[in-house]
């Protein structure tokens, strides 16, 4: 009965590169923060095609927008050493450095390029992480990406996120355009655009896909694009509203939400689009349904008792269990990737702001300093929550960490920003 | 007279095709089915019409058009809810009533029925929010006496909703606008 016929098209608009750049701007800062000197690595002279300032740059700015770390200036210090036997380490316990990274970039034959760093412990005078790359020369931001990832890693005890991929949808002079860029906002590509709203994007678990919700036809409609090829299938496109599409953790189906004729329920799907069947059977709202990371359970928004919870059900269906219980509309559930905290909207006094649960003790904690959100999502790395909110009138994107201590704008150049998804897949 | 008559029918029938195609509301995608349901729809549309010509021939009488008419409560075409409720206030029964009425003297016309949010809160949840208000008023509509084939739902969320600071402004945006047809 729910034969869903997929029809391919081939989209020209891929890929543009988008005229708007996110930078982001960092309010606050961790507690503690580890104070880490980068020394510009050594390159030839006059080569046009290494970036080597760009490289440290980029591992910089990355370790500086996270937070957690202190970034020394080291245009002063008497040596600046690119090989370990150059390091003088009484330099860097002067500035009280308690890391030092340097490094070295190379031409190699065949427009390839070298890439060489160490990370230093200043204090026990010991290197902790040596590593080469033989790359490209477009490569060389995303290899500065994870040379900073692997720097965080290692001094901090978690996984990185530099060289992961956001999206987001842009508005601009009254076009919708659904981007994806780098996790600091550079490289932002145009995935699909349109007159018509386009939101909810999601990843596949991959990150070769994006599901999205379109109006292009007057109507939401789902789509799932490839981000190689441009292809893009309908996923759904039954009577009423087709929305809120959500990846399973394999990547062999997606939760969505259909209305057919009235309430908006939820339903789950082939990634092809066949084998539909509904899950959810109430008389109220339900939508935003998201995978638990082990994909045995579905959490999603209801106002079955009155106000929009979020509540949480085994994930063929069944009996769903209530989960936020402070204040009166609580929407848009995001589950960290280790299952252990829960991220959603909750209306407060103050507006509408991101909230995190504890999900093993109930414990609720308010984040955002804003009051206009929506959409939040976890990193990879359960650290920081991505969300869009409104500054001055215009959309925004911003995230904050679970702690609430680190707050950061990613600021756009043109467009009204909104709709943000972090991906959880390394470049 | 004849002729003209024709004409009616064929216009009538080129609306109801064109409406069918706006509003798609098929399980399945493909455009060949389509098509083919247009065709049938078409055929309908038609038939109807030929046995409420009556109707159609009042609406295009010297009254002028009610729909359109300033004084006539048919004008107004939105109605406005509570935040997050979905709820028809009873002080717009009347306006339901009176497109009611409407439909049911003209079997032939047709509305769209638009839910829309304020822009607070989730996309997602708003876009559910909205289909809701807009069924609200379906089924106030249908107790009334209009059939299923003159209504559709849709549901914008709040992706036309204002840009909005205060409640003055938010409760404009939420409503439910009836468009008919021929709008």
């Amino acid at each position: 009965m729910f034969k869903n016929r997929l029809f391919f098209i081939f989209l020209l608009l891929l890929p543009i590169v988008g005229r708007a750049e996110l930078t982001v701007e960092v309010v606050g800062g961790a507690a503690q923060q580890i104070p880490i000197a980068i020394v510009p690595f050594a390159a030839p002279n006059g080569n046009p095609a290494i970036q080597q300032d760009n490289i440290t740059n980029v591992i910089g700015a990355d370790l500086r927008m996270s937070g957690l770390f202190r970034v020394l200036e080291t245009r002063g210090v008497a040596t600046q050493p690119h090989m370990i036997s150059e390091v003088k380490y009484n330099d860097w316990t002067a500035i009280q450095a308690q890391a030092l990274t340097i490094g070295t970039v190379e031409a190699l034959p065949g427009n390839r390029i070298k890439v060489s760093f160490r990370l230093l412990d200043v204090l026990k005078q010991n290197q902790l992480l040596a590593m080469e790359f033989n790359i490209t020369q477009a490569q060389q931001r995303a290899t500065a990406h994870r040379i900073a990832d692997m720097i965080y890693e290692k001094l901090t005890g978690e996984k990185g996120v530099f060289a992961t991929r956001i999206t987001y949808v842009n508005k601009e002079n009254g076009r919708y355009s659904l981007q994806v860029a780098d996790a600091d906002g550079f490289n932002a590509q145009t995935v699909v655009s349109s007159k018509e709203p386009l939101i909810s994007p999601s990843w596949s678990p991959d990150g070769t896909k994006l599901a999205y919700v379109s109006f292009e036809k007057k109507k939401p409609i789902i789509f799932v694009q490839s981000l190689v090829s441009g292809q893009r299938i309908v996923l759904a496109n039954f009577k009423g509203n087709n929305s809120a599409p959500a990846w399973s953790p394999d990547g062999t189906k997606l939760a969505i939400v259909l209305t057919y004729s009235a309430n908006s329920q939820i339903y789950v799907i082939n990634a092809d689009g066949t084998g539909l069947q509904q899950v959810s059977f109430s008389n109220g709202i339900d939508t935003e349904p998201e995978w638990s990371p082990d994909g045995s359970s579905i959490y999603f928004t209801s106002n079955r008792g009155g106000g929009p919870q979020i509540y949480r059900m085994p994930a063929s269906g069944g009996d769903a269990k209530r989960i936020t219980f402070e204040g009166s509309y609580n929407v848009s559930p995001h589950v960290s990737t280790d299952g252990k905290l829960l991220t959603f909207i909750k209306q407060t006094p103050a507006g509408f702001k991101v909230a995190v649960q504890d999900l093993a003790t109930g414990q609720v904690q308010t984040l955002s300093d804003t009051s206009q959100d929506e959409s939040p999502s976890f990193a990879p790395n359960g650290r920081m929550i991505l969300y869009a909110t409104s500054v001055g009138g215009k959309g925004s994107l911003a995230a904050v960490s679970v702690d609430g201590r680190v707050k950061q704008r990613l600021k756009d150049s043109g467009g009204d920003v909104r709709e943000p998804s972090w991906g959880s897949v390394m470049n | 007279m004849k002729k003209s008559l024709l004409m009616s029918v064929l216009l009538a029938a080129t609306l109801a095709a064109c409406s069918n195609n706006a509003v798609k509301d098929k399980p399945a995608a493909p455009v060949v089915d389509s098509n083919a349901s247009t065709q049938a729809q078409s055929n309908a549309a038609s038939s109807a019409n030929d046995g409420a010509s009556t109707a159609g021939a009042n609406q295009d009488g010297a009254s002028g058009n009610p729909l359109k008419d300033p004084n006539n409560i048919l004008s107004k075409r939105s109605i406005y809810f509570d935040f997050d409720k979905d709820q028809v206030k009873a002080e717009y029964l009347p306006l339901v009533e009176a497109h009611a009425k409407y439909l049911v003297a003209n079997p032939n016309a047709k509305v769209v029925l638009q839910g829309n949010a304020d822009n607070r809160g989730s996309r997602e949840y708003n876009l559910s929010l909205g289909q809701r208000r807009s069924v609200a008023v379906k089924k106030a509509v249908n107790l009334l006496g209009a059939q299923d084939k003159q209504i559709e739902t849709v549901s914008y969320g709040e992706e036309k909703a204002g840009d909005c600071k205060d409640e003055a402004c938010y409760q404009k945006d939420r409503r439910v606008d009836i468009v008919y047809d021929n709008d």
